[in-house]
This record gives C-alpha cells, structure tokens and sequence, in this order.
C-alpha cells in the first residue's frame, strides 16, 4: 500500500471573552444509496418523478404488507464499509424506530440501531498537502428514507410525497474528530469522493442525496487530548446536534455560529443544554428545535418481519477484490508514478472520472506535462463550457497526442494551443491538424538560419544596437518567429540568433 | 339442500369430483345457509355474486378434468385477510371502507387452488381477543348452548366468526390466524378442528399485522382431514415474506393413516393448573389413554418455564402491535375523524385513533407503547424476550429427549356466556390463552382437535403440539385422536 505522509492540522481556536476555545465535531452523514430500487420494496427510486408515483404498498404501508431486504443496497452498504477501512458485521439486524408523522406511512422507520451491518473504519481527511486529519468512523448503518411533507402549497393544507419514502440510506457516523468548520467541509468532501469513487452514492447534495447531521461541541485547550487518550466524554463539552444540513459553506457557518453561541453561555456561566438544533441560513443563525426532554422515545425494537441480516466472509472478500482504487491510493499512485506534485494529483483524484481521463493522456506520456494541460488548459477550458469531463469534446487519446506532440518537440507550447482549440471544437485529431495546417515545428537548422539571416540583413542598426545591449537579442527571436509562423523552434532559433550576432 | 352445507371438504371434493354435485349448488346451499344464520353474527362481508363466478369456473375446470386440489369447495375468510376488492377491514372501524388493491398471499393460494370464497369472516378487532366481543361488527355468536339455556354463548376468539360458520355449516371450511390461541380456542369452543402451524409456513403477506412474530394463518376446519387438505393450499413459501420458510409443501392428506404405534406422547406436567376444572383434567385423562390404546408410548414431561408464557405473551404482543398499528393515523386509508376549526396533524391523529380503535385495541397499543419506553424496555420487553428463548428451549429439549408430539387442555374451560366477561379484569380474558401461547412464542404447530362435551353439553378440545415444520405427523396425531374420540355431536339448530 502506497501512503503519503502528512501531520494532523491544528484545531481550530476560536479567542472568548476570557479565553480561547476549541471546537469538537461529530458528523452523521446520510447518504442515499445509489440503487434503481428502494430498500424494502422494490419501488423505483428515479429522482424528479412525479409526486406518489414511485410509491409500492409496502411504502405507503398498506394494511399486511411487510418489508423484503434488497440484496444489492446491502452489497453498497458492504462496499462503502469497505472502502472506509471498516469492519463489517456478518451477523447484523433491523430495528424499528418509532414515531409518527405523515411522511412516514408506516409510523416507524426501519433502520439498524442495536447491530449495524458496519462497524468501526476511518476516513483521511486533506486538507492541505501533507497535512490530513484521520477521522474515526464509529458506524454505518442501513435504513429508510422518509417521504417529503410539503407545507407551502397551500394556506391550509399540507401535502405528502411518499416518492422518498423507502429509498436506502446509508448513515455514517463518525466520532468526534473534526476540529473546526473547514476541517468539517474537507471532511463531506473527502466522504463523497470516496462514495463516489465507491458508485454507491451519488452525492448529489442538492437533490438531498447527501446531508449531515452536524454535532457542535466545545472545550478548552487540552480538554478533547484528555479525552482522546481516555476516550471519556467527560472532558468534552455537552453538544448540540444541527440537524440536516445540506450544504457544505452553510455547514461551515453554522459550526462557527453554534460554536460562538455556546461560547457565549459558557462564558456568561450558563451551560448548555443538550438539544436538537435547525440552521437558519437566512439569518446565520441556529435555533432550538427540540430539547432533551422533549427529544422523541423511539421505543426501538428488533423489526419482527425482517429475519437477521447475515451475510457470508466469501461475498465480502469478493466485493472487496472488486473494490476500485480510491481516491488516497491513486492519489499516491499519482505522485509517485508521475512524478506529480500532491497537489496536483490532488485535484486529478478529486473525481475518479477526471482521474481516469488524465491517465489515458498520461499513458506513455510524460505525466507532469500531461498533469499541467489537463489541469490548466481542460479543466479551464471545460469550466468556461460549463460542461464536465464526461462529456469533454475532446478525446482523452487525442489530448495525449497533444502532449507527445509538445514533448518530442514536433510542435511549440504556443502552437500547442491553438492546436488544442482546434482539436477541442472540431474533434479533429491533432497530429492530423499539425500536418494539414503546417503546424508543425520548424527544427531544421538551416530554414531557420535563413530567416535569421533575413532579419539580420533587413535590420542593421537593430545589430548594432543588439551587440552593445545583448538583451536586445530577444527582439531577433521575436521577429524570426513571427517569420516563421511561430512553427520555429524557440530554443534553436535563439541558440542561433545568439551564434549570428556574435554574442 | 341444507345436507350440502353439512359436507366436509373431503366429501364434497369426492361428490364434486363424481359429478353428485356442482360448486353452484354447494355454492348455492352455503349462501342460504349464510343467509339463515344472521343470528350467529358469523359473516359480515358476503360475496354472492364473487362466489356464484367462482363456483361456475370451477364447474368449469371440473368438467374439464383439470380441478385444482380445492375446487369448487365454498370457504369463508376471516376479515384479517386483505381481499381483493372486497371490504377488508379487521374488524375495526379504523379500517371502515377500505378496500385492498391486492390478495393476501394464503387466500390467493386458496382461490388458485380453486376454493369459492364466500365472504368474510367475524373476529374480535385486529385479531386482539378470545371472544369475539370486540369486533366492530358486534360479537358472533356460538351455535352451541348449554342444553336448553339460551343464552348467548361465545364462539371463542379471535377467529370467532370463523368458528362459528364452520360449526353451523355455514361453509364448509375457513381460515382463521392464530397469534396467541386465536384458531385453537375457538375450534375447542365450537366443536371443530383447528390448527396453527409452524410460524413461517404461511405467508403473513396481506394479512393484517397484529403481532408479526407470533402471527399465523391456518385452516378452521369440520375434521382432521379437512385440515391436512386445506393448510396444504394455505402454506407454503412466499418470497414477499422475508420470514416466510423456504420448505417443500408435502401432501399432508396422505400422512393420515392414523397410525402411531411407538409415537412418544409428552404430558407436560405444568399444564395442570390449579383450580382446572375436573371435566377438563378427565377430557385430558381420556385423550393420554385414547392414544395409549393406539399404540404411542406416553411420557411425563416437564416445560419448566410455562408459567411464565402468558406474561411473556402479553408483553411481546402489544408491543409488536403498539407499532404494527401506528400506520392507522387516517392519512392514507380508511377512516379518518371529523375535524375542528385549528386541528393539525396531532388532533388528527388522536382523534382518528380515538375514535377507530376499541378499547382492547387501545389497552394493548398502550401497554405495548409502555413495555417499549425508555427506560422500561429491558425490564419488560427485554426481558419478556429472554422467556421465550426459554420457552422454546423447554419443547427442544422434549423433543430432543424423543418425544413426537404434546398433548394439552386446549382451553381453561367451555365456551362462556357472552358479556360474562365483560366486568372481568382483562387478565380474566387473557387466561383463556394460557394453555395456547406458549406454542405461538415457541413458533410450533399446535392443533385443536374435539374431544368430547361437558356437562352441559358444550364441546371441549384438546391440543397436541408438534416438533417444527412437521404438521404431517402431528396432523396424523390428531388423526388418531380424532378416531379414538369419535365426536360427532352437531349443535342443535336454533338460529
């Protein structure tokens, strides 16, 4: 296994009145699991459908209808628990989690409280390169989504969209290792690229299809060390827990604004109380949704109509023999085989889809130059497109023969440019557009003796003044290449500009 | 025409198959008999004209030769079974006016085997009751009485409209669904045979949930054969049941040959329960030595954790059902309260529920609300869940130890007087179960098997209990039993 080194960043500090403070953050992720079907009963999952038209009677809880597990979100599950490092339960079961609301027909949600199908894993967090904070991942576990209650279509009515309602989630929860609200971004981020290295969620966190539950506490310095070598709650602060958060800045604000709030309590003497909290992003603030008294029972229980879940060692080593590189391997894989900066392979690993289009124009290329265009000029040029990579108008192979063609000098930087505008708005293939426009780069030393010659002779106070000022020099080049329909090689044309004029 | 209504399921197959009969006519006899039995409160969904288009397919298909192993046979359903198109409501007024889009798994089974539905089927309200008297239809009543007394006896619950068509000829069969004693009471309260099988050899599919991991539908039946030939069509494996058993169906009829030489008979010791009455001990007594003189090997036994079985019962239970039952809230389905002027979804909610949900049905939801709160869950749910392992530890050991079946009371007494009970501490009701629900906690197949009157002329049952997954000996058991016994008292009509 290839690894990078990397020291852990420092926990964020926020100054109090009277003295500074530090944050502790736990995070639990639901993530939908990518899969055509819903958990427990075969209804479609396709987002955008019609409202209740991708609704079986098991979802809206018919009378005797009863729930059957569908084996390919539990081979996600399994997945995603492998790509997190994690142990995973052979032996797990469903729980009901009881309480009523009308966008959970059956009055409960079946989810995995007493024995997850996941168990402990980690995550590296980057953030920047060679420093990474390792986040403990405590849990995964399988459960339902909700449907969606819609209270602004009407004054007096409120409406129910059972379409949700089943979809497989995934929550994944970590402990509290996340020490500040960047470090909680860098940490969504870094949890989505995986799942979607992984395909088994889309992460998509605008249709919902990933959102957090963020857990807020705060202590002083050298309180969460105490906790960590003891694993104590003890020298924690009480959190606070913001629920369903669905964006990665108005996460980020939230943490800073319920970290301040608290701050405030403490430091005015009060403490704070345990409680579920909504963010406000209009108002950047949070306010209290439930308290611990009035927190829900769940009354949770085994679910009787789901027998225990119990998989086999076999099936799990062959999803793991299946498992793609992930986003920490390749990235090493990256540095090491190309000779990339970290941060470079970095941002080629972000999505597995820019990484595999950038080793296509790596192969057998020289893998920094090819790290250099499709960073700078792709990336840009698909940015100004607003298109993705994959549906890049130019080919991954033909980028590669832009590469060679720079690298074995056939053609110029600067015509390489133009090529790829070509190449990139034509589809052409670009050794086919070097040769058909006369592209390609002038090396024979001859031709450009000549055109320096030419310049020479048709510019002799220029001469003078170059042999006194020897930077003038450049000019010449200019002007050579100029002539030369920029096809001239640079470093010849100056090697003999420099010979002529006698410097 | 009232002859035909008398058929069992066996004969009328065999007249049918000769050609003696038509499904029409027996359809034709059933639906008169139905129709003259308003007293006994036992149907309270017909489907003449359902039942006259299936009595005619299967005419049909018999006349072809190609009769299914039920064709023909007109059948009641017991109202916990989601039936196509047809009112399906539990017994409770939460479910007024629904109508399923689907067929339960087991009545499907029952209509592909060719069986002619003739309606639905009396209980007490989401199967929660061991007299029928908190159906919202009112209570069924039994068509036996005590000699010349006429008062109104109960035909046993949950199943107890079930109990009471069979008994009074009102169909020659019916299912019912057993979750504490619900098949197995009311059979021994009304004369017929009635058995629960091993839990997972029924599909639960479209039956009405009240305690998911004790429920299970089987066959209320005239006799013993009856019953082999019925739970065949019932059972079998459903894949929309994840905890339905991935077994092979065998042909239980034919494993009644009544033969039990060297069978081993446990008496267990702890179901002689102080205070018992005398005519239950000595129906007990003769039942040990009716299977003695066939030839099986009687063995004392001891299931050492029974006592705790009903307490245990009654936690599990309500709990399973506190949540089975949340989904009656009125946003869906079914009924839904008047609102007032400001009522949100609480008020919606409390008073649908307030006012769809008897009191039985409340009492239990509440209780098993309770036993699952924090702080409580341990102590009972918990608890309650360790018993049952127990429970069922004791019958593996019985059976480990080569016992083949158990033989039981299968009730505390005869049928009782309707509204006897009803100033009585609810415990007083739930006794009635107590010889019955070790076999739902345990997921064994019990049977209820007639065995002879009382006193007063009312019918009295006996259980046997078989190892799981083998209903075709124990079916043979009570076969045996059934022999030996001889009942064939009818009730005296009277209704």
């Amino acid at each position: 296994m290839l690894d990078l080194t990397y020291d852990s960043p420092k926990p964020k500090v926020i100054a109090g009145a009277k003295h500074d403070w530090e944050l502790v953050i736990g995070m639990e992720v639901h993530a939908q699991i990518s899969s055509r079907a819903k958990l427990f009963s075969g209804a479609s999952t396709r987002f955008g459908a019609e409202p209740n038209s991708n609704v079986s009677f098991v979802d809206a809880a018919m009378p005797g209808m009863l729930p059957v597990i569908n084996e390919y979100c539990v081979e996600q599950a399994v997945r995603t628990g492998l790509g997190l490092k994690a142990q995973i339960n052979l032996w797990s079961a469903f729980d009901r989690k009881n309480y009523f609301y009308p966008d959970q027909p059956a009055g409960y949600q079946i989810s995995q409280l007493y024995h997850p199908l996941v168990g402990e894993g980690e995550i590296l967090v980057d953030m920047e390169p060679g420093i990474a904070r390792k986040v403990r991942i405590e849990r995964i576990h399988v459960e339902q989504d909700a449907g969606k209650s819609i209270h602004d279509m009407d004054p007096a009515m409120s409406f129910v969209d059972l379409n949700r309602a089943g979809v497989a989630l995934m929550e994944i929860v970590s402990r509290p290792d996340i020490r500040g609200p960047e470090e909680a971004a860098a940490y969504i981020t870094k949890l989505r690229q995986i799942l979607r290295y992984l395909g088994t969620c889309d992460g998509n966190m605008q249709n919902g299809n990933l959102r957090a539950d963020v857990n807020v506490s705060v202590c002083r310095p050298g309180a969460y060390e105490k906790y960590m070598e003891t694993q104590d709650f003890a020298h924690l602060g009480t959190r606070c827990e913001i629920k369903n958060m669905n964006s990665m800045r108005f996460i980020q604000l939230a943490i800073d604004h319920e970290a301040k709030r608290q701050i405030a309590i403490l430091e005015g003497g009060g403490t704070v109380e345990q409680e579920t909290r909504l963010y406000d992003p209009d108002k950047n603030e949070t306010r209290s949704m439930r308290s611990k008294e009035e927190a829900h029972d769940y009354r949770y229980f085994p679910d009787p109509d789901l027998l225990p879940l119990e998989i086999e060692q076999g099936w799990v080593d062959d999803i793991r023999a299946a498992l793609p590189e992930l986003p920490d391997e390749k990235k090493a894989r990256f540095v090491k085989d190309f000779g990339l900066s970290e941060y470079d392979a970095s941002v080629l690993t972000a999505e597995h889809e820019n990484a595999a289009y950038f080793e296509q124009v790596a192969a057998g290329n020289d893998g920094k130059l090819a790290a250099n265009w499709v960073i700078n000029e792709l990336f840009g040029r698909l940015k100004k497109d607003d298109r993705d990579i994959t549906d890049s108008p130019i080919a991954p192979e033909n980028l590669g023969q832009i590469v060679g063609l720079i690298k074995s000098e056939e053609i110029s930087g600067k015509i390489a440019k133009d090529v790829f505008e070509i190449a990139y708005t034509s589809g052409r293939e670009p050794r086919e557009i070097v040769e058909t426009e006369g592209m390609k780069q002038v090396t024979d030393t001859g031709a450009i003796e000549a055109a320096v010659d030419e310049v020479i002779a048709a510019n002799p106070a220029q001469v003078e003044k170059a042999k006194a000022n020897p930077k003038l020099a450049g000019w010449f080049v200019g002007q050579v290449m100029k002539a030369t329909g920029g096809k001239a090689n640079p470093k010849a044309v100056n090697e003999i500009v420099q010979a002529k004029l006698g410097l | 025409m009232s002859e035909l209504t008398k058929l069992t399921l066996a004969g009328a197959r065999d007249a049918l198959k000769k050609g003696d009969v038509t499904s029409l006519e027996l359809t034709e006899a059933c639906l008169g008999a139905i129709e003259g039995a308003g007293a006994l409160n036992a149907f309270v969904h017909q489907t003449p004209d359902l039942a006259r288009d299936r009595a005619n397919a299967a005419d049909e298909r018999l006349k072809a030769g190609d009769a299914p192993k039920m064709c023909g046979l007109p059948i009641g359903i017991k109202d916990l079974f989601c039936t196509e198109g047809v009112p399906s409501q539990a017994a409770s007024r939460i479910l007024e006016g629904f109508r399923p889009e689907y067929e339960s798994t087991v009545s499907a089974q029952l209509r592909d085997a060719g069986a002619v539905m003739l309606g639905k089927l009396n209980m007490d309200e989401f199967a929660m009751g061991s007299s029928n008297e908190t159906s919202v239809y009112g209570n069924a009543v039994n068509p036996w009485r005590r000699g010349n007394d006429e008062t109104q006896l109960t035909p046993g619950g949950s199943s107890g409209g079930s109990a009471s068509a069979v008994a009074a000829d009102l169909c020659l069969a019916a299912t019912g669904t057993d979750t504490g004693g619900s098949i197995r009471q009311p059979a021994a309260f009304t004369g017929i045979t009635g058995i629960k099988p091993t839990y997972g050899r029924c599909s639960r599919w479209g039956i009405v949930a009240f305690a998911s991991s004790l429920d299970q539908a089987g066959p209320m039946t005239k006799d013993v054969r009856d019953a082999a030939i019925m739970l065949e069509a019932m059972c079998g494996h459903d894949p929309k049941d994840s905890t339905s058993a991935e077994l092979a169906v065998p042909d239980f009829e034919a494993m009644l040959t009544g033969d039990i030489r060297g069978k081993v008979i446990g008496i267990p010791r702890e179901y002689r329960m102080e205070g018992m009455p005398e005519e239950i001990e000595a129906l007990w007594q003769k039942g040990t030595e009716m299977l003695k003189d066939a030839g099986a090997e009687i063995r004392d036994i001891s299931l050492p954790h029974t006592k705790y079985a009903l307490p245990a019962y009654y936690v599990i239970a309500p709990a399973e059902a506190s949540s089975n039952l949340a989904r009656y809230d009125g946003v869906r389905y079914g009924r839904r309260a008047k609102l007032s002027q400001g009522d949100g979804v609480v008020e919606m909610y409390e008073k649908t529920r307030a006012e769809g949900f008897g009191h039985e049905v409340q009492r239990r939801v509440m209780v098993g609300t309770y036993v699952l709160s924090a702080g409580f869950y341990d102590a009972y749910y918990n608890r309650a869940r360790k018993v049952r392992t127990l429970i069922k530890r004791d019958f593996e050991q019985a059976f480990d130890a080569g016992v083949d079946a158990i033989l039981t009371p299968a009730t505390p007494s005869a049928a009782f007087g309707l509204g006897e009970m009803a100033e009585a501490d609810p415990v007083q009701m739930y006794l009635n179960d107590v010889f019955t629900v070790t076999v739902n906690l345990a997921g064994l197949p019990g049977i209820s098997v007639p065995t002879g009157l009382d006193r007063q002329g009312l019918p009295l049952g006996l259980q046997l209990i078989g190892r799981p997954w083998e209903e075709g000996d124990l079916l043979n058991c009570a076969y045996s039993l059934e022999r030996a016994a001889g009942f064939v008292e009818k009730p005296a009509k009277w209704w």
